[in-house]
């Protein structure tokens, strides 16, 4: 799964204030240019980093809160087949977030202090996770859409310039691979089934297609900063180039499902040799992401409470680890 | 909430198979080693990806400085003498 | 009382195996998005995957043996509450971490005793089930182990917390060492696991553990019954059944 960050204000970049930073700067550049991976401990640009940090835990931020959607059906699925699938496929966007926390500790950011950002709103996530999952369908459908479009967006960060970022993405992209693949297994089981299903698999597509298009972020006539993301290469393709990807290995997917994309421009373009689609609501999408989401709310509520809810297992933990300590000292 | 200490990290290292090193992989948050070792487990080799971890807290990693890497690394550059490929044998002594 | 027959014993026997960890399996997964830390997340979601995947190996074994043309998933969605013959322990509600982690903990002492003693069963099907899951329940012990002696020698509210656990999940522990009729029928070819034997080394491995925890060993030794032996449960049952066969209940018959 992923959350893009090209939302919010850019970070300020700072003129370099002496000679020698301006040096460290060509030097860093050139690296990036040469395509030479960014390590933990050289020498970054605070805006890199700050950047780099802002975007890695918001993409953590949105594999863990991606968990509560799919978790809304583990107890429910129809067989245990099913059933093992969905709980090895949201226990995987935990590992993910994990693996993203771990690489984004690395530029000295406890995870502490991203989930505090996140508990108190000042980092956001994907806006997809926002939207309910309201029947079984959902389940192949956040696969199909979701996870397709999350791992458009990963493969093209697999080349980021940040060595530990770009490595958690590698391992990801592996992992996730049948993250779509049983999504779209579980659809065509509905679109082979009765008509009940049928239904429950167009109304299910109905509700996520739009959200799934919004998750590549704002066209790029909106987004003007993220042209220093790509010259850092911290982002190596924009939005509009990522979203036609999707919409284009997507369509031929539906058709093979018998389902119809709820978006009737939706066509052929011979001449660009692309799909041409529809426009997007933006002004959906900036309400979701300022918290006027369906979800926005219990997400945060949920997180908040399990982490309350565990403080004193932490603290206990904590306490005992401490007292073996002091045993082995004394 | 912002009271509360952290569990402490630790790195991972896990040997993919027999004869191999083990590979450093990531890290986990955990209060003791024995929970380290399990949750490095519970996370990194969910597909088979293991047969042995080692888990070390981060803090006791020292590591060398990316300033110093030329005066540390580019030394060995020019020792071309250590490599076999140095050497001309000519063919009629054999495979060395 | 009808007759019953050893095949229709070996049916109920493999079922409620695999009940026992297809209800805990189902608690385990409702913690989901709610651990403590992430890593405790995946620690739970693995539990899961290993104690429902026991049921799928079990509830599969069973249909086989029926022979009536039956799958896995007739026999999670498609019987009754009563039909289910899992512990009560099994089933009573999540509560804290410390009430999860003492029932895992009283489960896993019990399925290991357990599951070794299966490896021996003349069933050589139940046999080899006996030895995939004994590898996943001796992982289950160790990691409720830990958090237990953590919890009990933690602070103080977690050895207040983890203390009231124990005594209040004790009454539900002595179940697990009562014979059904099947379990009877099949111990006389040495197929079943005679689980009354199994008390005594559960009781010495509980109390190590507890003992190392700074925990008081519970002296109530009143057991609540019902689950295993007749398919009377806890007011939890009839929710968890409720959620787990919605689907199959309101859509009846089809493909997922």
């Amino acid at each position: 799964m992923y959350g893009d960050t090209s939302i919010q204000k850019p970070i300020e970049i700072a003129e370099p204030t002496s000679e020698e930073q301006a040096r460290l700067e060509e030097i860093f550049q050139q690296k990036i240019d040469d395509n030479i991976k960014i390590e933990p401990q050289e020498w970054m640009p605070a805006a890199y980093r700050k950047t780099l940090v802002r975007q890695m835990s918001q993409h953590a931020h949105s594999e863990v809160i991606g968990m509560q959607p799919e978790g809304n059906w583990i107890t429910r699925a129809p067989s245990l087949r099913r059933k093992v699938i969905l709980l090895a496929k949201i226990q995987d966007e935990g590992g993910h977030g994990l693996y993203i926390y771990s690489s984004a500790e690395t530029l000295g950011t406890s995870r502490a202090e991203m989930i505090e950002q996140l508990q108190t709103g000042k980092a956001k996530y994907s806006s997809i996770f926002n939207y309910p999952a309201l029947s079984w369908a959902d389940m192949g459908t956040i696969g199909w859409l979701v996870d397709g479009a999350a791992i458009t967006n990963q493969v093209a960060l697999s080349r980021c310039s940040y060595g530990p970022y770009s490595r958690a993405m590698i391992r990801i992209c592996k992992e996730e691979s049948f993250h779509q693949r049983q999504g779209y297994e579980l659809l065509l089981s509905l679109s082979r089934g009765t008509d009940e299903q049928k239904e429950m698999l167009q109304e299910s597509v109905n509700r996520f297609w739009w959200p799934s298009l919004m998750m590549f972020g704002p066209n790029d006539s909106d987004s003007p900063h993220s042209a220093q993301s790509m010259k850092w290469k911290i982002k190596r393709k924009s939005n509009d180039q990522l979203r036609q990807e999707f919409v284009d290995a997507t369509v031929p997917q539906a058709e093979f499902l018998g389902i119809t994309l709820p978006d009737p421009d939706l066509k052929w373009n011979e001449e660009r040799g692309h799909y041409d689609y529809g426009e997007i609501d933006w002004e959906e999408f900036g309400n979701v992401i300022n918290g006027n989401g369906p979800c926005n709310k219990q997400r945060v509520a949920n997180h908040l409470k399990a982490h309350e809810d565990g403080a004193w297992v932490r603290e206990a933990a904590a306490a005992y680890a401490e007292k073996q300590q002091n045993k082995q000292v004394a | 909430m912002t009271n509360e200490q952290e569990w402490p990290l630790w790195e991972v290292f896990i040997r993919s198979k027999a004869g191999l090193d083990h590979k450093h992989c990531g890290s986990v948050h955990a209060s003791d080693a024995e929970m380290a070792m399990e949750s490095a487990r519970d996370v990194y080799t969910r597909r088979s990806e293991g047969i042995s971890i080692w888990v070390v807290p981060s803090n006791a990693i020292t590591a060398s400085k990316p300033e110093d890497k030329e005066s540390l690394f580019e030394p060995a550059d020019d020792k071309i003498y250590r490599h076999p490929t140095f050497y001309d044998i000519p063919k009629g002594a054999g495979k060395m | 009382m009808t007759e019953l027959s050893k095949q229709k014993a070996l049916v109920q026997y493999a079922a409620q195996i695999g009940d026992n960890g297809l209800i805990i399996g189902h608690r385990m997964s409702e913690w989901c998005f709610r651990a403590p830390s992430i890593e405790m997340e995946m620690a739970l979601m693995n539990c899961a995957l290993d104690l429902i995947g026991q049921a799928r190996e079990l509830y599969t074994y069973a249909a086989t043996t029926q022979g009536e043309g039956k799958t896995e998933d007739d026999f999670a969605y498609l019987r009754d509450e009563q039909d289910f013959r899992n512990a009560l322990l099994t089933e009573v509600p999540n509560g804290d971490w410390g009430d999860t982690i003492v029932r895992l903990f009283f489960m896993s002492a019990y399925n290991k005793l357990f599951f070794t003693a299966l490896t021996s069963s003349k069933d050589s099907e139940l046999a080899a089930i006996g030895a995939k899951s004994l590898k996943e329940v001796t992982y289950h012990l160790r990691f409720s182990s830990e958090w237990l002696i953590r919890l009990g020698d933690g602070t103080e509210e977690s050895h207040t917390r983890v203390q009231n656990s124990i005594d209040s999940l004790w009454a539900y522990t002595g179940e697990l060492f009562t014979m059904t009729d099947a379990e009877n029928l099949l111990l006389e070819d040495g197929i079943a696991v005679d689980v009354t034997a199994l008390k005594a080394d559960w009781v010495t491995l509980v109390a190590q553990i507890l003992e190392q925890a700074t925990l008081t060993f519970p002296t109530n030794d009143w057991a609540q019954l019902g689950g295993k032996a007749k398919g009377q449960h806890t007011e939890h049952m009839g929710y968890i059944i409720t959620d787990m066969q919605y689907m199959q209940r309101r859509y009846p018959g089809c493909e997922w």
